[in-house]
C-alpha cells in the first residue's frame, strides 16, 4: 500500500452497556476501491458505519477517515465524506432541485458549483425535466437513486451507503450499482453494506461481520475458492453455519 | 454565514408550502383575540335571582324593584318560601336569592332597622364575592334613601363621599385589559410550538442524520432553525397589535419600536425553549406534550387572568422563572400606561438572561452524534 488509504481501522470496539455491538475490528479501505460490508441483520454493519460517519462514538478504538481522526477532527471528516442512510432522508417536501441546493448550501458548495452539479446529476438520472417536482411525486427507486446523488453531490472522497437497495426492484438495483461505478470511476472509495449476496460480488473486496467480528476479508473471488463455494452466497451460508455449531 | 442562508430558504419554503401553516399564522390570532378577549372576563352580568317577599308591603316591592332596574340582574322568579327558592340555587337555575322576612316594612319605619337574607352560589369564589357586592351596594343604596325618608334630611348623604378615579382603562373595560395579555399568549404559542415540532419532525422523517454528517456546525443549524420563527412571531404580533387596533381600538400608549424589542429578546426565550423541548425528545408526541406542559403552567400562573400578587408567595417566587409573566406585565406597561424602558428595565434583563440560557442549552443539548 504506497497511497493514504482512505478508512484506516485499528481496534475498534463499541459497546452498548454489556453489549459488544463491534468486537475489534481491523481493516482498511484504499482510495478508490468499492469496499462491501456484509452480515445479518444485527451484525455490527450499520453501528460501524455510523462511526465511521462520525454519527456514532466508537467506544475505543483508532479510526481515521480521509486521513483525519474521527473523534478528534470530526468536522474535516465529514468534509469528505457522502452519506445514505437506510432510511430515506431527503426532504419529501422540497423539489428535486431545491434538495440539492440545500444539502450542496450546507457543504460550503458555491452557488454555480450548486447549479452545475444539480444539473449534471439530475441529467445523469434522465431527471432534468423533473428538477421542479416535489419529491413526494417521484417513486421510491427512483428516490434511492436521488439519494445517492446528493450524497455524492459535494464531491467526496468516500462514500457511506448503508443498505442502499433495501426494498427496491432488481432493475433498479442494477441502475443503482452503475450509479455505484459511475462514481467509483470518478476516484470515490464506496463503502457500502448489503445483504445481498449478488451485490457482494460486484464489490472489489468484501468483509464479512458475523456476531460484531470480522470473519472474513478478501476479494468475492478468494473468499469462494477459499471456501470451496460457487457463488457467495454459499460462502456466507457455511461461515454463518461454522459459527452456529 | 452562507450556511445559514440555506437552513433559512429551506426551512421558509417548508413552511409556506405547508397549506396549514398559513391560516395558523392568520386566522388563529384573529380567532383567539376575539374570542378570548370577549369571554375571558370577571365581569358578571345578567344575574339570575329569585326574590322570595314575604313581607308583601310596598318597601319591599320598593327593594325588589331596585334588583329589577339593576342591568348587573335578571329576576327569574318569585317565590313564597325559603324552601322554594332554595331549590332554585340547588338546580343551578339561579345564582341569588334574597328573602325579606315578614315585618320587613314595619320595622324600618318604626325602628329604622331591618335586615334581609343574601344567598349566593359560592361555588365559583371570585364571581360570588363579586355578586355578594353587587347585591349589597343595591341593598346599602336602598338602605340609605329609607334613611333619608325616615329623617326627612339629606345630610346623612354627604358625610363621607368617594370621587373615584380609574387611571389607564376608565371604562374599566375588561377587554382593554385582557387584549395585551392574549397578544403575548399569542406569540408565545406560535412561536413555542413551531420551534418545538420543527427539529422533532426532523428526527421522525430521518432528515436529521442527513444534517448531522455535514459539516454544519450546531450553532449554524440552530440559527437557521430559529431565525424562520423568530420572523413569523415578530409578524404575527404586529398582525395582532393592528387587530387590537382596528377591533378594539386599542392603540400602544407608548413606544411600538420598544415593544417590538422586548418582543424580540423575549421570542428568543420561547424559540429557545422550544428547541431545547425538539432536541431532548425523539417523537412530536412526546414533544408536544412536554410544551403543553410547560405552556399551561406558564399561562396559568403568567397573571393573564388572575394577578401574580394575589399568589402565595412560593408562586410568586416560581414565577421568577416564567418569561410569559414578564412580558405579560412589560406589554400592558407599555400598552395601556405608556411605560418606558426604565420602568421595566429589571424585568427586561431578565428576559435577556432566560435568552442567553434558553438558548445556550438548545444548542449545547443538540448532539450531533449520538
Amino acid at each position: 500500500m504506497d497511497q493514504i488509504q482512505a478508512i484506516e481501522v485499528h481496534n475498534l470496539v463499541k459497546k452498548f452497556g454489556n453489549f459488544v455491538a463491534n468486537d475489534n475490528l481491523n481493516f482498511s479501505v484504499g482510495q478508490g476501491e468499492i469496499f462491501g460490508f456484509l452480515g445479518a441483520n444485527g451484525a455490527g454493519k450499520t453501528t460501524a458505519m455510523k462511526i465511521l460517519c462520525g454519527l456514532s462514538k466508537p467506544t475505543s478504538g483508532k479510526i481515521r477517515v480521509a486521513g483525519y481522526d474521527v473523534t478528534r477532527q470530526p468536522d474535516k471528516v465529514k468534509k469528505n465524506i457522502g452519506y445514505m442512510s437506510q432510511r430515506f432522508s431527503l426532504y419529501n417536501d422540497l423539489t428535486l432541485k431545491e434538495n440539492f441546493r440545500f444539502f450542496g448550501g450546507i457543504y460550503g458548495l458555491s452557488a454555480s458549483e450548486i447549479k452545475n452539479r444539480t444539473v449534471q446529476l439530475l441529467d445523469r438520472l434522465g431527471l432534468g425535466n423533473d428538477s421542479g417536482k416535489l419529491l413526494s411525486s417521484i417513486p421510491a427507486g427512483w428516490k434511492q437513486k436521488l439519494a445517492f446523488s446528493v450524497a455524492i453531490m459535494h464531491q467526496p472522497r468516500i462514500v457511506f451507503l448503508d443498505e442502499p437497495t433495501g426494498g427496491v426492484d432488481p432493475i433498479t438495483r442494477r441502475q443503482f450499482w452503475d450509479l455505484i461505478y459511475e462514481a467509483a470511476a470518478e476516484g470515490i472509495t464506496v463503502f457500502v453494506t448489503t445483504h445481498y449476496m449478488d451485490e457482494a460480488e460486484y464489490c472489489q473486496r468484501v468483509c464479512i461481520m458475523v456476531d460484531g467480528r470480522i470473519d472474513a476479508l478478501d476479494t468475492p473471488g478468494n473468499l469462494k475458492t477459499n471456501h470451496h463455494a460457487a457463488n457467495m452466497h454459499e460462502v456466507f451460508l457455511k461461515l454463518a453455519r461454522k459459527k452456529s455449531t | 454565514m452562507t450556511r445559514i442562508l440555506y437552513i433559512l430558504q429551506k426551512e421558509f419554503i417548508q413552511v409556506l408550502r405547508d397549506k396549514s401553516m398559513l391560516p395558523m399564522i392568520l386566522f388563529i390570532p384573529v380567532l383567539q383575540l376575539l374570542i378570548l378577549s370577549y369571554t375571558a372576563t370577571f365581569e358578571i352580568r345578567n344575574i339570575r335571582l329569585v326574590v322570595c317577599d314575604l313581607d308583601h308591603s310596598s318597601e319591599s316591592r320598593e327593594l325588589a324593584g331596585k334588583f329589577k332596574g339593576s342591568s348587573f340582574y335578571n329576576i327569574v322568579n318569585y317565590v313564597q318560601s325559603y324552601d322554594e327558592g332554595a331549590e332554585w340555587l340547588k338546580k343551578g337555575t339561579a345564582e341569588q336569592l334574597l328573602v325579606i322576612e315578614p315585618g320587613f316594612a314595619k320595622n324600618i319605619i318604626h325602628t329604622g332597622d331591618a335586615s334581609v337574607l343574601l344567598t349566593t352560589d359560592a361555588i365559583n369564589g371570585s364571581a360570588a364575592s363579586l355578586m355578594n357586592a353587587y347585591g349589597t351596594s343595591i341593598i346599602n343604596q336602598f338602605g340609605r334613601e329609607m334613611a333619608v325618608t325616615a329623617t326627612g334630611s339629606a345630610q346623612l348623604r354627604e358625610a363621607l363621599r368617594i370621587e373615584p378615579q380609574f387611571w389607564y382603562n376608565p371604562e374599566l373595560d375588561y377587554k382593554t385589559y385582557m387584549v395585551p395579555g392574549i397578544l403575548v399568549l399569542l406569540v408565545t404559542i406560535i412561536g413555542m410550538f413551531l420551534s418545538a415540532m420543527n427539529v422533532v419532525r426532523e428526527k421522525e422523517t430521518g432528515t436529521i442524520e442527513q444534517i448531522n454528517v455535514t459539516p454544519i456546525r450546531k450553532y449554524q443549524f440552530m440559527t437557521g432553525k430559529l431565525l424562520p420563527f423568530w420572523i413569523i412571531a415578530l409578524f404575527e404580533l404586529a398582525f395582532g397589535l393592528l387587530i387590537a387596533r382596528v377591533v378594539f381600538g386599542i392603540a400602544v400608549a407608548g413606544s411600538i419600536p420598544l415593544l417590538f424589542a422586548v418582543a424580540s429578546v423575549y421570542l428568543l426565550v420561547v424559540l429557545g425553549f422550544g428547541l431545547l423541548v425538539s432536541t431532548i425528545t425523539d417523537t412530536m408526541q412526546q414533544a408536544m406534550f412536554i410544551s403543553w406542559f410547560f405552556m399551561v403552567i406558564f399561562i396559568l400562573m403568567s397573571g393573564l387572568f388572575t394577578p401574580v400578587e394575589s399568589m402565595p408567595d412560593w408562586a410568586q417566587w416560581v414565577n421568577k422563572a416564567n418569561p410569559l409573566a414578564y412580558f405579560i406585565k412589560i406589554n400592558r406597561m407599555i400598552m395601556l400606561k405608556g411605560s418606558g424602558f426604565s420602568d421595566f428595565s429589571g424585568l427586561f434583563f431578565g428576559l435577556v438572561f432566560y435568552a442567553i440560557l434558553t438558548l445556550s442549552l438548545a444548542v449545547w443539548r443538540y448532539r450531533k452524534t449520538t
